[in-house]
């Protein structure tokens, strides 16, 4: 066993545990976490497939940024304990979920299986050249073939921010809904 | 060495684990956040394949998936902040407003 597979293995079982506690967690803060726990583990396997540059835009961008805006938010809502996640039995069973899940990844698994890269046993890996996922390759091709795509991410991103203040902003007339009101009005609409 | 097959699957494993946060979760923030799983799960299926086949394009992919990803994050989370500010919940189950 040599050191790729062993820390392939590694990050692979670290990327799922994270992922599995991520979405069983009842506090929110804690999930997030785990998120970035998986995301970290994740961002090995980047960087050893050789995309060195994205797997620092990963942890950067990812683990740094959306995560800890996510954070913020958990923050901003002020969630006062384990408020009303209560058991409804919705209309579909929590075991049909599980097992419509199962199926995709089973599914996914037999059509990888059938088609990726059958043709060398030792699969991947044709050597690549030095510069294989470096900041400069992938900004040569970010910035020549790829440069019409690159600027509207950019309007993208604009679109996005001002979306977000417009979609937040409260008016200007609105007052906080006091904290006593508020659990009265919450069962409001909800039948 | 590993083959590129290993990669693929484990996404798929991780595509599958975003999948039963949004069906089975009944907290908004996580089932948004295992959507950035799923998200995360296609691009290292295309990093692999990127690598696999030697070729840089699914670098630049991977780059704008991310870009989505944080403009996405950015609108969702305000939508979020502004449907708890009118319903004083994030249970999914109460945001049935629009229910036919």
């Amino acid at each position: 066993m040599n050191l790729d597979t062993i820390v392939f293995l590694v990050s692979a079982v670290v990327a799922v545990f994270g992922a599995t506690m991520m979405i069983s967690q009842r506090n929110t803060v804690a999930s997030v976490l785990y998120l970035i726990l998986s995301l970290a583990a994740q961002a090995v396997l980047y960087i050893q497939l050789g995309a060195l540059f994205l797997g620092a835009v990963l942890i950067i961008v990812y683990a740094g940024a959306i995560m800890v805006l996510f954070l913020f938010v958990i923050m901003l809502l002020n969630l006062r304990g384990n408020q009303d996640m209560g058991d409804p039995p919705g209309p579909v069973s929590r075991f049909t979920k599980y097992l419509v899940s199962i199926l995709l990844v089973i599914e996914l698994v037999f059509i990888i299986r059938g088609v990726a890269f059958d043709t060398d046993a030792s699969g991947i890996m044709s050597m690549v050249t030095d510069d294989f996922g470096s900041v400069k390759a992938v900004a040569m091709l970010l910035f020549t073939d790829y440069l019409y795509p690159f600027e509207l991410t950019g309007v993208l991103l604009l679109v996005a921010i001002v979306g977000a203040v417009v979609v937040s902003k409260r008016e200007k007339d609105e007052t906080p809904i006091p904290a006593d009101q508020a659990s009265d009005n919450s069962d409001r609409g909800t039948n | 060495m590993i083959p590129i097959s290993a990669y693929l699957i484990l996404a798929a494993v991780l595509f599958g684990i975003g999948t039963v946060g949004v069906l089975t979760s009944r907290n908004v923030i996580v089932i948004f956040m295992a959507i950035e799983l799923m998200l995360n799960a296609a691009n290292l299926a295309l990093i692999a394949f990127s690598r696999g086949l030697n070729v840089l394009d699914g670098h630049v992919f991977v780059f704008l998936v991310l870009t989505v990803a944080a403009a996405e994050a950015a609108v969702g989370l305000a939508l979020i902040v502004l449907i708890f500010r009118n319903r004083e919940s994030i249970n999914i189950d109460r945001f049935s407003i629009m229910k036919w």
